[in-house]
């Protein structure tokens, strides 16, 4: 049976929506923040003297399902010591177009060098210029992006959770 | 009441030009209605509130590549949306704007073309346009677009003959086919929607079918289809099919705006032009309102709903008009 009241109902529902504030997020002007463990960009990390913890296994890119980082180790000498391991990592890239930010890296590294970091804003105009560097991977990101206190990590409340 | 050629000239253009500024800021209003409706916001980027959205539009489909299917039959490819396009905004040439007015000692007519058909040009007019959509099709050498044009031709033709009797009873009340008269009659007795509730209704319908908007989107069903009989369009050639789809809308609820709701008439006479913008704008508002509610409906359906619905209603509506005119 057809029931033509309930497509009226419709257009009631619809109506009252346009008096309602939008739920959406204003993106640019607002960042909504990322859960802490959010996985982003990479970042290497040095010990407090300033050595790196990278010593250039290269287990990172052994276990990257997407191969794409580079690691070229070479010998620590007396007079050029980068590293407290043996070696140390004389090139390492990622090549962030082809990272799929699975974390994988990050569990392989028995130094804890690489971890993933929070930015998410990496885009750029060319491919090349998403083949991080290990200087670019070395220096602190430039924070873009707001990480959230870990209770309220999901802000603002959908407008149809707060009145029901 | 004769005027020279060259007031006719200047009103043409400016009307033409006055069209294609509502229809630009109709697009704005429909995708900030339909946002609001939905809890979104709608354009808010380009210029305040977004209303800028109409202009980057433009600039963006004219400055696109206007590519050619290799086996398009290429005259009739880039006649089609001109013919739309034509045939959309000829038809805003005999609907009344406003009563008329002495400027300096010239007298300035409230439409540009007083025809004595008006209403039969308008409804052929449309039936041209939907030859825009035919060639369109055909002429893209695609199956899709055939197919697409085949469906639009029998929606437009079967919600056409709805259309035309729907306005019958208003003919007959109005004892014209003059829209300035139909005007002026009910400034004189009564809004003809009242007693051509039935008519109204079938019309509004008919012409939610003729502009193939939501939920008689057939034609297009963007989420359906490709695009139908448009689908091998882009740029700007795409654009005056959404043009020209959208001037009807604009023109057909001018008509509407004509036949039910006595035009440019109002509490306070000098306002004539702007009381039919507000009544127009509410209308089309009403079409934006009817798209963001209801869900399409399938072909079958919507076939059946024109010719098993409308059209009964419209005849009888017809009939019993005519009888209660020669009678009373």
């Amino acid at each position: 049976m057809p029931q033509p009241l309930d497509s009226v109902k419709g257009f009631a529902v619809t109506f009252r929506q346009l008096f309602k504030k939008p739920i959406t997020q204003q993106y640019p002007e607002y960042k909504r923040p990322v859960y802490p463990r959010f996985r982003g960009r990479h970042k290497l990390h040095r010990h407090e003297n300033g050595l790196e913890k990278c010593v250039g296994c290269s287990l990172c890119a052994a276990a990257c399902p997407a191969d794409c980082i580079r690691v070229v180790a070479e010998e620590n000498t007396p007079d050029n010591r980068v590293s407290p391991g043996e070696r140390y990592a004389r090139i390492y890239e990622i090549n962030m177009s082809r990272c799929i930010f699975c974390g994988y890296c990050e569990l392989a590294c028995p130094f804890d060098a690489i971890t993933l970091g929070n930015e998410y804003e990496i885009s750029e105009y060319s491919r090349d210029d998403l083949i991080y560097t290990k200087d670019m991977l070395l220096a602190d990101p430039i924070k873009r992006v707001p990480v959230a206190d870990p209770d309220l990590y999901d802000t603002p409340i959908p407008y149809y959770k707060e009145h029901s | 009441m004769t005027e020279p050629w060259w007031i006719s000239l200047i009103k043409a253009a400016v009307i033409v030009n006055l069209v294609m500024v509502a229809f630009a800021y109709t697009t704005w209003l429909e995708r900030k209605l339909l946002g609001r409706m939905q809890n979104r916001y709608g354009p808010n980027r380009a210029g305040p509130f977004g209303l800028l959205q109409p202009f980057a539009d433009l600039i963006k489909l004219v400055r696109k590549e206007s590519f050619f299917p290799v086996a398009a039959r290429d005259r009739l490819y880039i006649a089609a949306p001109i013919i739309s396009m034509f045939a959309a905004l000829a038809a805003f040439a005999v609907i009344p704007f406003g009563a008329g007015w002495q400027i300096w000692h010239y007298h300035v007519n409230g439409e540009i073309a007083n025809v004595s058909i008006a209403l039969i040009l308008i409804f052929a007019l449309g039936s041209l346009g939907v030859y825009g959509a035919i060639i369109g099709g055909w002429a893209s050498e695609s199956k899709y677009s055939l197919l697409g044009a085949m469906r639009t031709c029998a929606q437009l033709v079967s919600y056409e003959v709805s259309l035309a009797l729907s306005v019958l009873g208003v003919v007959l009340m109005g004892q014209s086919l003059n829209l300035v008269d139909i005007v002026n009659k009910q400034g004189a007795t009564i809004w003809f929607f009242i007693p051509q509730l039935a008519g109204m209704l079938v019309f509004f319908f008919a012409v939610i079918a003729e502009t193939s908007r939501p939920p008689f989107d057939l034609p297009e069903a963007d989420t359906e289809l490709v695009a139908g009989y448009h689908t091998e369009y882009g740029g700007m050639r795409w654009g005056l099919f959404q043009t020209a789809e959208y001037v009807n809308m604009i023109t057909l609820s001018a008509l509407a705006v004509t036949l039910f709701f006595a035009g440019w008439h109002g509490p306070y006479a000098p306002l004539g032009p702007i009381w039919f913008l507000l009544k127009v704008f509410v209308l089309v508002s009403i079409f934006i309102w009817v798209r963001a509610s209801v869900p399409r409906l399938r072909y079958d359906q919507l076939m059946r709903f024109g010719w098993k619905v409308l059209l009964p209603v419209a005849t009888i509506n017809a009939v019993i008009t005519a009888l209660l005119v020669v009678w009373i």
